[in-house]
């Protein structure tokens, strides 16, 4: 018999009483309905206090606030969907302007350019498919446009958001956009930078991925 | 592990008295003490005569045929239908929550699932029961409380001693850090693993004197001989008493301490 | 460096509990360590349910993980058809060693030299590094607190925190002796020489080597719970990834990941949730531009299925490993995770070990524990662990003909000595003529008794026996 087998027949006849599933009640993840700017607040406040950053800003001025935060860091490059309205933005928009850094668009299976990868590109930018105001995440369904390793590899991870689509809570996120009924092949949450604690509970950040994100809320 | 619901009874006349054996080996004043307290709410108390132990030793330590004859002696003993009281949450935790489990596939399941509906921790019988208010005879003091992890989590009356303590008004009651962490008693645990059991206590201990409290009390006389003897073995300035020998030396008017 | 950190973890006998933890009570660093790191987890526990119903949450989480062990082998081939339908291959293991073969044979079929791990207590119960070492192939941990305890040749001693057991000091010392590190307690300084080290690993490697959170049935997903992003480099960049997971943390539907994410992070850590959650449900399509190629599960029972025989020991299986137990549980606090010797240490380990290792081996596990209740009070999914802990101290001494034993390995802790005291102890309790007797004469000869009562005047003095008995007082008050 194979083991799968012998596993599933071990449980099959179990020699205790007969189980029942008891009811989920998950009413009590509920919580009151609160307004966008509620949200938005809410956001803010629990995803700064993970060390996130949270800059409020415009369809028409995200841009320039980008930019903004890229001078700050000295960023030499940023990695960009080919296909993408972020990624198309910021092409045309780099045309003509020269406070923005070199773009990088992620358009070549990974092995080929793996190295560059790692090593170069200061900062990535990604959409979202929301966030989630009461524990400070982002959602990510990592596509064929914006692959996985955009949001991973790059020490500076910037997230476009839109502030209409805040969720509550996880649960409602998940209800309202019916995940269940199918799944990406890689789907996350991000709720800050990459940290750890490891070493005597001292936080340290961006111990694999990146030290630092950066939300732009589309108001 | 705490039943979800308490359901107190109207206040009797009569409530058995279930000693414990370490009360009524060691610390029969703090036994004695409870009696009296009952008595003066009015209550007439019916003192088993052939009451010996729980069983809870054997239990814990995994003997359950013994802890079963042992308990199945105590059954009896409560023939009419008046609550039991017990001075001792980790005792009462025995016969209110594993009686059950104890006697389960027995003969005895209904009995001992009808005892253990009757069983009280006595400071809660007081405070929820008998509603009963204290006048403080005593001088002023200050002490600091254990409430043992039976009386705390399993019979859920941590908030009950604290509640008796603070009526009486020349009784500072001071919280010591990490107040509910275990003081390594445990029954046979001690034995077992006197150098785990000795940490335990030591910290607890320390942190009882931090509160710069002389005195501590507590629901347990398991929690009082070990925290006790520990201070006592290593001198450490703080010395325990069993809350109810406290209450009644301090509202009683001939032992009190202001008479 | 600590006592235990000459052991690997090849040579930890588990029977040899008191001469473990014997050293680590007298070790002022390991109880420094210890003591600061659990009352911070304890602290940041309560602050993060602060404004939460806890009671009706964990209610909630224990009904997930009781219906979905209810369903257990519908949902587990309900789980195997949906990965197989996402592309996703599925293996079944009875124990560690069928385990490690899989994952060997994986490794063999792709060619592969190296592989990167995620933290897995599974991949622990199996001792998989030092298996793929003896195979030839190199498996390095990357989360960090597991990087460092492979480096230092131990084993972790939390399953949340694995190098929990060092400070500062003795990590950066380990760091300069393994990898050249300068030494410093610049934790940011000595976390990004990690990082640096740990890239390369993870763009060479062959194959990536997860655990499993949660595995959703509905929709054939596997949740992966992490901080570092190590997590998530380990399932993306090699060109294979093997997730390993216990058959037990199936769940029926996506929507009971929320429950149990809100109770896992904040009974874990005190985070509202951590950094990255991570929802995988196959390998990269042949449009995708990363991602592994192939993934695999491996569902490893290694006793599972035995615990689950039985209704009151099933409530085992219950568990998310949170760790919340251990952080609590005032022994774990003074002896550490490596007194225990098992994978799994604390109250949790206490009652799952000895069902890996058998009560034989571990009978010493459900003792180390005064039954304060702390862990079952803590526990998100309401493990009644305390009572598991009494259920197996009468398994290893065979203490109960009602209820017959029925561990492998049960009665070993049974001694003729032991058992002849509980005889007489039962004898002289259940005749209340004899008690009577008995306690009154010791009362009246209390001068006799002795100082020295084993371990437990080493600490104490004696209790001391009362002039008179309560039962002679009230007998002198009712004449």
């Amino acid at each position: 018999m194979s083991s799968r087998d012998a596993i599933l027949q071990r449980l099959r006849h179990r020699s205790g009483g007969e189980l029942t599933a008891p009811e989920c009640d998950f009413s009590v993840l509920d919580r009151p309905e609160w307004t966008t700017a509620e949200k938005l607040d809410m956001f803010e406040q629990t995803i700064e206090s993970v060390h996130g950053e949270v800059h409020r800003t415009t369809e028409s001025g995200w841009i320039d606030r980008l930019a903004e935060i890229l001078q700050s860091r000295g960023a030499q490059s940023l990695l960009i969907a080919k296909d993408h309205e972020i990624g198309q933005a910021l092409q045309s928009a780099t045309k003509g302007r020269e406070d923005l850094p070199h773009l990088l668009i992620y358009d070549e299976p990974v092995e080929s350019w793996q190295e560059t990868l790692f090593s170069e590109v200061d900062a990535g930018i990604t959409s979202t498919r929301g966030g989630i105001a009461e524990t400070g995440s982002l959602i990510l369904w990592p596509s064929v446009d914006e692959p996985r390793l955009m949001s991973l590899v790059p020490p500076i991870h910037i997230a476009v958001l839109k502030a209409s689509e805040l969720y509550t809570t996880f649960h409602q996120a998940m209800q309202s956009q019916g995940w269940a009924t199918g799944m990406p092949t890689n789907a996350l949450l991000i709720s800050g930078p990459s940290k750890t604690a490891d070493i005597e509970q001292t936080l340290a950040y961006g111990v694999h991925g990146p030290k630092e994100l950066i939300v732009l809320v589309i108001e | 592990m705490v039943d979800p619901i308490k359901v107190y009874p109207a206040k009797p006349s009569k409530v058995y008295f279930y000693g414990t054996c370490l009360v009524d080996m060691f610390y029969p004043d703090a036994g004695m003490a409870g009696i009296q307290l009952l008595e003066r709410e009015g209550i007439e108390v019916i003192y088993p005569e052939d009451q010996t132990c729980c069983g809870q030793p054997a239990y814990t330590s995994g003997y359950h045929d013994e802890a079963r004859a042992v308990a199945k002696a105590q059954l009896g003993l409560f023939p009419e239908d008046w609550p039991i009281v017990v001075p001792s949450g980790s005792c009462g935790g025995m016969m209110r929550k594993h009686y059950p489990a104890l006697f389960k596939d027995t003969a005895d399941d209904v009995k001992a699932a009808e005892i253990a509906g009757r069983i009280w921790e006595l400071t809660d019988f007081l405070v929820n029961v008998c509603h009963i208010k204290l006048d403080d005879l005593g001088e002023p003091t200050t002490v600091a409380m254990h409430t043992s992890c039976s009386a705390r989590r399993e019979m859920g009356v941590a908030e009950v001693g604290p509640k008796l303590l603070g009526q009486l008004k020349n009784v500072n009651l001071v919280e010591q850090v990490r107040a509910e962490e275990c003081c390594g008693f445990g029954g046979t645990f001690a034995i077992r693993h006197p150098e785990i059991s000795g940490a335990m206590v030591s910290e607890k201990v320390d942190t009882l004197v931090d509160t710069g409290a002389k005195e501590f009390v507590t629901t347990d006389c398991g929690c009082l001989m070990n925290i006790d003897g520990y201070a006592e073995k290593n001198h450490k300035p703080v010395t325990g008493q069993h809350i109810l020998s406290f209450l009644w030396e301090r509202t009683n008017g001939d032992g009190g301490k202001r008479s | 460096m600590s006592e235990t950190a000459q052991h690997s973890a090849h040579h930890i006998d588990v029977k040899e509990f008191h001469p473990r933890a014997r050293a680590a009570i007298h070790n002022p660093q390991i109880r420094q360590n210890f003591r600061k790191a659990m009352d911070g987890l304890m602290t940041k526990r309560k602050s993060a349910f602060e404004g939460w119903d806890l009671e009706t949450l964990r209610d909630l989480g224990a009904n997930i993980r009781l219906r979905a062990l209810a369903n257990l082998p519908d949902l587990l081939e309900q789980l195997e058809q949906k990965l197989t339908e996402n592309g996703i291959t599925v293996h079944w293991a009875t124990d560690g060693d069928e385990a490690c073969e899989i994952v060997r044979d994986i490794c063999l079929a792709r060619n592969a030299k190296s592989v990167i791990k995620g933290k897995s207590m599974v991949s622990e119960e199996m001792e998989l590094n030092h298996y793929l070492e003896e195979q030839g192939i190199e498996a390095l941990e990357s989360d960090l607190g597991e990087y460092i305890v492979q480096l230092a040749d131990e084993t972790p001693s939390h399953i949340i925190m694995p190098a929990i057991h060092k400070n500062t000091e003795e990590i950066s010392q380990l760091l300069h002796d393994k990898t050249g590190t300068d030494l410093s307690h610049d934790v940011e300084y000595l976390t990004a020489n990690a990082r640096l080290q740990l890239r390369e690993k993870f763009m060479n490697a062959d194959v990536g080597v997860s655990g499993v959170n949660f595995a959703v049935a509905e929709t054939g997903t596997l949740c992966l719970v992490e901080n570092e992003g190590n997590g998530r480099m380990t399932t993306t960049v090699p060109p294979c990834h093997i997730a390993v997971t216990g058959i037990e943390k199936v769940v029926p539907n996506l929507e009971d990941v929320t429950a149990l994410l809100a109770l896992l992070t904040r009974s874990a850590t005190g985070q509202h949730i951590t950094t990255y959650f991570n929802m995988i449900s196959g390998p990269r399509k042949a449009d995708e531009l990363d991602g592994p190629e192939e993934v695999h599960v491996v569902l490893v029972d290694n006793g599972r299925s035995t615990i689950y025989q039985d209704d009151e020991l099933l409530d085992t299986l219950r568990c998310i490993r949170c760790g919340a137990c251990m952080n609590h549980c005032p022994v774990y606090t003074r002896v550490g995770g490596h007194a225990y010797g098992t994978t799994y240490p604390g109250p949790i380990g206490a009652i799952l070990m000895p069902h890996m290792v058998g009560l034989d081996e571990g009978r010493h596990l459900p003792t180390a524990s005064s039954l304060c209740g702390a862990c079952g009070e803590v526990c998100p999914v309401k493990i009644p662990i305390p009572d598991l802990l009494v259920r197996l101290r009468q398994e290893s001494v065979d203490g109960d003909t009602v209820h017959p034993a029925k561990v492998a390995g049960h009665g070993a802790k049974r001694s003729t000595v032991e058992a002849m005291i509980w005889k007489g102890w039962s004898w002289m309790h259940a005749r209340p003529g004899i008690y009577r007797l008995g306690t009154a004469l010791g009362a009246r000869f209390r001068k006799l008794q002795p100082g020295k009562i084993g371990g437990w005047t080493q600490y104490r003095t004696a209790p001391k026996l009362a002039a008179k008995t309560l039962h002679e007082r009230m007998k002198e008050r009712s004449q």
